[in-house]
């Protein structure tokens, strides 16, 4: 017995703090404890930025105004956004349907070498065909590199993450043996690079910047049509959810995949034409240049909707323009906007969890 | 366990409440067991059982009232500390560990220095006979049966020193051989002074083995009863809060016509092993055929070879004369075979969790219409048709069905597929995890199907259900079949015998 009594002691109290589900939260509420999640977002950026030294409130001033401050800002702002953009877009049919396409990074690029090879070899072209041919030389170079993880998934149920994050070193590397090797520019000197493409090969300005962001917006408007209203659209969502569902409603889960995976890459691959004859005017090793990769964490803050994801897209943008700025003006790191994202990502992210729990403190005087 | 302790409180359970979000799960529970006796406690689906149970054994923390053991107030924050105040739970779903021995599963996670295996094996045969169950203590788990595995479940909280269990609805996954000889298990314990919770629904049962049943009712402790002092209907007006009646009709109908002949069906599993061997039956039209069987005894894989979703090895399955085995789902759902399947987690096939009642709608027919957009108009109108004729409770048709209760989500499963206009309806564990009065409501949906002269092949559990419902009912086990009977010439024990591999001729030609 007194063994007992000692184990009822070592029982222990109600814990301080305990997690409880709460009532899900409405639509409205769950706007309000987002923007709540960004504004704490700012305040702990805040803090790093003060620990660095610098005043945050001046700091935050000037990534503001350093996108905003001129036209030309502006302009510079947005082309950040476009490739940003398309690509999260693209990214997104794939996470809809949970298949997890970490392979942006090599989706762009195989879209821009695919597109590349016209616009040095064929631009003799009209301009308006040629621009047309890069694009879909783009989809189809973008969505055939999808489309080999996905074939694998289907037919050996491989592991997509893991895949499509390998398949971005091949594709990096193919830029590096085309630029050493077969594509290389005779004229010039020094290190080895690929041709500036002619002006006949280049995306026109539309508004002073290139016209990715009309292709941007427009895919903007389809993925959320098509996501919503499409037939194919449901498909996907169905098989997100429930592989055994799909099958049960007669659906071909493997051609769904397929397609869906082809069309993911496809965008990114759109998104890397509009970067390289957009914006680099030739084919760089720097076509992607992390944006894939970025363009997850864009996908995922905007919840997979292609409004939202606009959304956090010029945000990411104006963070990442301003901060350059801030760079030249203070000799703040430009590396600091990666740490800014993360901080927005963590508290974004983590404030799901209240959306379906809060925190219970242990009543005074209970015992 | 020491004989003073007899007739003492073990737990009592004083205004406790428990709310999960809007939700009150338990609201001001009383409750109290004594050593030495089995109390039942009894309620429908969502009365609170389990998360009461849950409380006890330390998963959930109460918002409210006491919990007093040995007549001592305790604060139960883990299971770590349950297990310290003697308390022992038995999950319905097994917590074992696979790959490991009874042995293993029985030390793991307990605090103490290892020991041999040649003292840990007769620690356990001792235990085992002092309350005679019968265990293999270096079997391993996945070459066990149902009923082996809930005995090690036992074993793993007497061997923790538990005086207090707590049984889940155990006599769910048996049978009711099975179930006979755990209700002896657990009289012996009771004679040397454990104090036994078990939860349950089936009333039958409850009348046999408890001494006094606590009924629970939407979260609330409406009475505690002597069992000796009531009956199988008091119980149940009790239980569901006023008077009902608990037959099934079995409506007659007139065309018997075959519409599916199953031959020698032999299917696998995707790890080689033989799901159905060698299965051959038929269905007719107006007739509703029963399915009974020890839980993966190959009901999910039959369900699945005729809907097209599990390749067949061996055999035909004819729909109509025509062999449907090397078609494609949806070229089987087109000749009105309608299957609806509800495995364990309720949503996991045939409904998107996410997705409200009108995208639901839309999953077998959303490729019908012409182009390439969706028509949500009329899937609307059908899921507001289906919410006032099945009386289904949600807020609107675009809530997502997660959020719905059990029995709302089974009646727009059904309604679905009813309203495909099916000619052979297959439906597994329909009524599982419902009340009362939504499982006749489904039994009349079935029979009101089956009036319009469709073929039903049910899949049930409950063999009393099966026995009232069915007209004729096949009895699985491990993928053959001991036989088909007619529903009403034959007992219950012969089913049991029937599940547990008795040949229908030995079992019938006995009596």
């Amino acid at each position: 017995m007194n063994k007992q009594a000692e184990d009822r002691k070592k029982a222990g109290k109600e814990p301080l703090i305990r997690i409880t589900k709460r009532a899900e939260l409405s639509v409205r509420g769950a706007r309000l404890l987002r923007i709540g999640a960004f504004l704490l977002a700012l305040a702990a950026g805040a803090i790093f930025i003060l620990c660095l030294g610098y005043n945050p409130f001046l700091i935050y001033g000037v990534i503001l105004s350093g996108s905003f401050r001129s036209a030309m800002a502006v302009q510079a702002m947005v082309k950040l956004m476009i490739p940003l953009l398309i690509s999260a877009l693209g990214i997104t049919l794939a996470f809809k349907m949970k298949f997890w396409n970490i392979g942006a990074e090599g989706q762009i690029i195989m879209g821009a070498i695919f597109a590349s090879y016209f616009a040095l070899f064929h631009d003799q072209l009209p301009h308006p065909v040629l621009i047309l041919v890069m694009l879909v030389a783009g989809f189809v170079g973008g969505g055939l590199f999808g489309l080999v993880p996905a074939y694998f998934k289907a037919k050996f149920n491989t592991n997509e993450t893991l895949f499509t994050l390998m398949l971005n070193y091949i594709a990096l590397n193919t830029i590096v043996l085309l630029r050493d090797g077969p594509w290389r520019d005779p004229e010039s000197p020094g290190f080895p690079k690929i041709a500036r493409f002619s002006a006949n090969a280049t995306l026109d300005r539309v508004f002073g910047v290139q016209a990715g962001w009309i292709i941007g917006l427009i895919l903007v408007v389809v993925i959320a049509v098509y996501l919503k209203y499409s037939k194919q659209g449901y498909e996907i969502r169905v098989v997100g959810e429930s592989q055994a569902t799909a099958r049960y409603a007669g659906m071909n889960v493997k051609k769904i995949v397929l397609r869906t995976m082809f069309l993911s890459g496809g965008i990114c691959g759109v998104a890397g034409v509009c970067q390289a004859a957009g914006s680099d005017i030739t084919l760089a090793t720097s076509v992607a240049g992390g944006v894939g990769f970025t363009a997850i964490i864009v996908a995922w803050l905007g919840h997979l909707e292609p409004l939202e994801i606009l959304l956090f897209t010029f945000f990411f943008a104006v963070l990442e323009k301003g901060s350059t700025v801030a760079q030249s003006t203070y000799g703040l790191s430009s590396n600091c906007a990666s740490v800014l994202q993360g901080i927005i990502l963590f508290f974004i992210l983590g404030c799901e969890f209240f959306i379906r729990y809060q925190f219970t403190v242990r009543k005074r005087g209970v015992r | 366990m020491e004989k003073t302790q007899e007739n003492s409180c073990a737990i009592q359970c004083q205004g406790i409440r428990k709310v999960f979000g809007t939700v009150v799960a338990n609201d001001n529970i009383d409750l109290e067991v004594r050593y030495g006796e089995i109390l039942a406690l009894l309620g429908e689906n969502g009365s609170g059982k389990t998360t009461l149970m849950n409380m006890l054994s330390g998963i959930y923390h109460p918002d409210e009232g006491r919990i007093l053991i040995d007549g001592q107030q305790v604060d139960i924050s883990c299971p770590t500390d349950a297990m310290r105040l003697g308390i022992g739970m038995i999950h319905q779903h097994f917590k074992l560990v696979d790959v490991f021995s009874a042995m293993d599963n029985i030390v793991l996670g307990t605090e103490e220095k290892k020991i041999k295996p040649k003292i840990l094996r007769q620690k356990i045969l001792d235990i085992s006979h002092q309350f005679g169950l019968e265990v293999d203590p270096d079997k391993k788990i996945r070459q066990m049966s149902v009923s082996e595995k809930q005995t090690v479940e036992i074993l793993k909280v007497l061997y923790r020193g538990a005086r207090i269990l707590i049984l889940d609805e155990p006599t769910a996954v048996l049978t009711p051989q099975e179930t006979e000889k755990l209700f002896a298990i657990l009289r012996s314990m009771r004679e040397q002074g454990a104090a036994i919770i078990i939860i349950s629904h089936k009333l039958h049962e409850v009348m046999d083995i408890s001494d006094r049943v606590t009924i629970l009712r939407k979260g609330k402790s409406i009475e505690t009863v002597n069992t000796a002092e009531t009956n199988e209907k008091a119980l149940t007006e009790k239980m569901v809060g006023r008077p009902v009646t608990l037959e099934i009709e079995r409506p007659q109908t007139e065309k018997h016509e075959r519409i599916l002949d199953v031959y020698h069906l032999t299917v696998e599993r995707e790890d080689g092993t033989t799901a159905l061997d060698d299965v051959s039956f038929t269905i007719n039209t107006g007739e509703i055929l029963g399915v009974a069987g020890v839980a993966g005894s190959g009901q999910k894989e039959l369900c699945e070879s005729i809907a097209g979703l599990m390749p067949v090895k061996e055999g035909a399955i004819l729909h109509k004369k025509q062999d449907i085995i090397r078609k494609t789902p949806s070229e089987i759902i087109e000749l009105g075979i309608s299957m609806s399947f509800v495995p364990e987690d309720r949503l996991g096939m045939g409904l998107v969790a996410s997705m409200g009642m009108t995208d639901n709608m839309l999953l077998k027919t959303y490729h019908r219409g012409k182009g390439p957009f969706i028509d949500r108009k009329p899937n609307r109108e059908l899921a507001e048709r289906l919410v006032k004729e099945l009386e289904i409770v949600t807020p609107d048709v675009e809530t997502p069905v997660r959020l719905m209760s059990g029995g709302n989500v089974q009646k727009v499963l059904l309604g679905r597929e009813i309203e495909s206009d099916p000619n052979l309806l297959i439906t597994a564990y329909p009524v599982r995890g419902l009340d009362i009065n939504s499982s006749y409501l489904i039994y009349d949906l079935l029979n009101e199907q089956k009036k319009k002269q469709v073929a039903i092949l049910f899949i049930g559990e409950d063999l009393d259900v099966l026995l009232e419902l069915s007209d004729r009912i096949m009895v699985l086990c491990h993928g053959q079949i001991t036989g088909i009977v007619d529903a009403k010439e034959v007992t219950k024990e012969q089913i049991g015998l029937m599940m547990t591999g008795s040949r229908a001729e030995e079992v019938l030609g006995n009596e």
